[in-house]
């Protein structure tokens, strides 16, 4: 180790410095430790006892010393070589550049084959599938958000609203009126479409964090007015008793007079539900994609992106950012819109409990952690945040802290999204230039 | 072809334009030079509505166009390669082209993007390179070959010399000439006096929003006042 004093952002890599540095996290990890991990309160009968967990607090400590250890010669390893293994790095780059371009249909393709065959697998069992099913709601969602946030640019931080509408149109729909699903699934994208445009016209003129402090507060007023509206949503209470999709008027349900399983004379399973509403929002979630990937090919869809790199270039091309941002706007709520009229079928009950703040915030990681406006990203995403979780459930009080952790180290490792780059729609010319294109740009800098 | 009559712009209070008349005919090189904050961009951003002027109109080839929304004047022939370039970074260099054909119904995109690439082949061997990768020199380009893209009639080049070295400007230059040669009336918003005069056919002199001097281009190159005030020095 050279004593080189090399600046790294504010952090020197010379050997006091990184000692200060890690002297500095062990004072911030006692700091933090001591209340989190060194103390514990039991109730006891009435009371509360106060235990105390040296030895786990000084472990605790001992591996977040470790690892800033790592962290910091990692971060010397990758500043000082950079000359002699450039070149090297340049070519691994090149290739999986490369290759992600090129295969990404394919990976895509092999990764909705994989999904289809799911319920089929051995170890499918009912939890697995339900799991999937609330993952392909994200994953939906998430492409939904995309539409506004990664590819035009918008910021909407009160995405859940427009799944709240979904949701509520069609449980209010099938119970007052009785409809049925597929009569309101449409209705429903429509009428998300509708309040999309409606919080697009005031917000017109905002951008950034104006932007999002008023889709905030749109997010927020709808939830408010399902609580308090009692005679129309039933408030707090939610909407029971929402009916259950039918498989082209052939009912999931043991008995009665039209049932799946006398359809297809098989004997009866509660399973035959959850699959086939795990097939449903496959197709919703694909119609989502396939969506979405069309549009960026088609003018509306280039001016999304357009929009979002420079809005002042957009006006002198000709583009109309009125239509632009509200196209946005009622078309990534439409799809929300359907996740929420598919989450009302299948929990048979809606509240607003279900259409916090937290809610938008989730499907907006998703679609930042990864990477704005990448498809493949927010799959990936979604994945990390819906799935992890749910593995971690073993790790128990830690689950949340491991899940954080998880968030943070995307962060670092991949500051633009686990799939930042953003694919072109259209390559000229491919096996000639792609080592071209590669080569004359190791990594967008955003 | 332009004519703008009479125009005061306002920045809230801040009058930036104090009654500016202006035209450009058919086939001419104009162009209009000026110190910082003279008013140049200003003018240029009021031709296409934002911001708007107060008082005053814009006529383009006998129709008022004074409040048509800016995305209505590309419709009409006009085009505009704003300041600072501004192509689109993440998109490549393809897309930002087809991102200047919007305007156009489309149908004759492949001629269209040719003659682009003719005037500039530097486009066409990063085709499918990102924007923001390109030099500032290749940046410039794109911007004015995007702009080129909607076919327009009339060209409005802001500042196209920005941040570029001596010898690309030189080339920038030399494919506006082409450019007019071809039949684009052309605009030319500029600090760069010396190469702008020489280029243009007629100029026009700006001082704090106000035209000051107007001639033809050799005949301002030639003034002492402005050889003493935005000529001496600079090169």
């Amino acid at each position: 180790m050279s004593e080189t004093k090399i600046k790294v952002g504010a952090a020197e890599t010379s050997l006091p410095a990184m000692a200060k540095d890690v002297l500095m996290t062990a004072v911030i990890a006692l700091v933090l430790a001591v209340p989190f991990i060194g103390l514990k309160s039991d109730s006891v009968g009435t009371a509360l006892e106060l235990y105390t967990r040296w030895p786990e607090m000084f472990a605790i400590i001992g591996a977040v010393l470790v690892g800033r250890v790592a962290f910091l010669l990692l971060r010397l390893r990758r500043d000082q070589p950079r000359a002699q293994s450039a070149q090297k790095r340049a070519g691994v780059k090149e290739l999986a550049a490369n290759w992600g371009g090129k295969h990404i249909v394919l990976i895509g393709v092999a990764g909705f084959a994989c999904a289809a065959l799911l319920p089929m697998m051995p170890f499918a069992s009912r939890y697995t599938v339900d799991i999937a099913t609330t993952f392909l709601i994200y994953v939906m969602l998430g492409w939904g958000l995309n539409i506004v946030v990664g590819l035009a640019g918008l910021l909407d931080l009160g995405y859940v609203a427009f799944y709240a509408v979904g949701a509520y149109s069609y449980a209010l729909l099938s119970t007052e009126l009785g409809w049925s699903f597929w009569v309101c699934l449409p209705l429903a994208g429509v009428f998300a479409a509708a309040f999309g445009v409606m919080l697009g016209f005031p917000v017109l003129r905002l951008r950034g964090d104006y932007l999002a402090i008023v889709t905030l507060g749109f997010g927020e007023i709808i939830r408010v007015v399902l609580t308090n509206w009692v005679d129309f949503t039933k408030g707090p209470n939610g909407i029971s008793g929402v009916p259950r999709p039918s498989f082209f008027g052939y009912s999931f349900s043991r008995g009665g007079e039209q049932t799946f399983h006398d359809l297809l004379g098989i004997a009866y399973s509660s399973q035959h539900r959850v699959v086939f509403l795990y097939f449903l929002i496959l197709i919703l979630a694909g119609l989502t994609n396939w969506f979405t990937l069309r549009m960026r090919k088609l003018p509306t869809g280039r001016a999304w992106e357009a929009l979002r790199e420079d809005e002042i270039a957009c006006r002198s091309l000709g583009i109309n950012p009125t239509n632009v941002k509200l196209s946005a706007f009622a078309l990534g709520a439409m799809f929300a819109g359907f996740a929420g009229s598919f989450f009302a079928t299948r929990q048979g009950f809606v509240s607003p409990e279900s259409f916090t703040f937290m809610e938008s915030a989730i499907i907006l990681a998703i679609v930042v952690l990864g990477g704005m406006g990448s498809q493949m990203g927010v799959v990936l995403a979604a994945f990390a945040l819906v799935i992890l979780p749910e593995w971690f459930r073993d790790f128990q009080q830690y689950r949340m802290f491991l899940f954080g952790a998880a968030m943070v180290l995307i962060m670092v490792l991949k500051p633009t999204g686990v799939m930042g780059r953003r694919e072109p729609t259209i390559r000229l010319h491919k096996k000639k230039d792609a080592a071209e294109d590669a080569e004359a740009q190791p990594e967008i800098a955003q | 072809m332009l004519k703008i009559e009479g125009v005061h712009t306002f920045y809230g209070q801040i009058e930036a334009l104090k009654g500016v008349d202006l035209h450009i005919k058919q086939g001419e090189i104009v162009t209009l030079i000026g110190a910082n904050g003279a008013g140049k961009s200003t003018l240029l951003m009021t031709v296409f509505g934002n911001p708007k002027c107060r008082q005053g109109r814009v006529v383009y080839e006998g129709q008022d166009i004074t409040g048509v929304p800016a995305h209505e004047i590309v419709r009409l022939g006009i085009a505009q390669s704003p300041e600072g370039r501004r192509i689109f970074p993440r998109m490549t260099v393809y897309e930002n082209l087809q991102m200047g054909a919007l305007p156009t119904d489309g149908s004759t995109f492949e001629e269209d993007i040719r003659e682009v690439f003719d005037l500039f082949p530097r486009l066409e061997e990063r085709r499918n390179q990102r924007g923001g990768t390109l030099s500032g020199g290749e940046q410039q380009m794109l911007a004015i070959g995007r702009a080129m893209m909607s076919k327009p009639r009339l060209l409005l080049l802001d500042e196209p010399s920005l941040g570029l070295a001596p010898l690309v400007v030189r080339q920038i230059f030399d494919i506006i000439k082409k450019i007019n040669e071809k039949g684009v009336t052309v605009f030319l918003v500029e600090q760069n006096a010396f190469h702008a005069l020489k280029l243009a056919h007629r100029g026009y002199v700006m001082v704090n929003g106000v035209i000051t001097m107007t001639g033809p281009g050799q005949e301002l190159l030639a003034n002492p006042e402005i050889r003493a005030a935005y000529l001496e020095g600079g090169h």
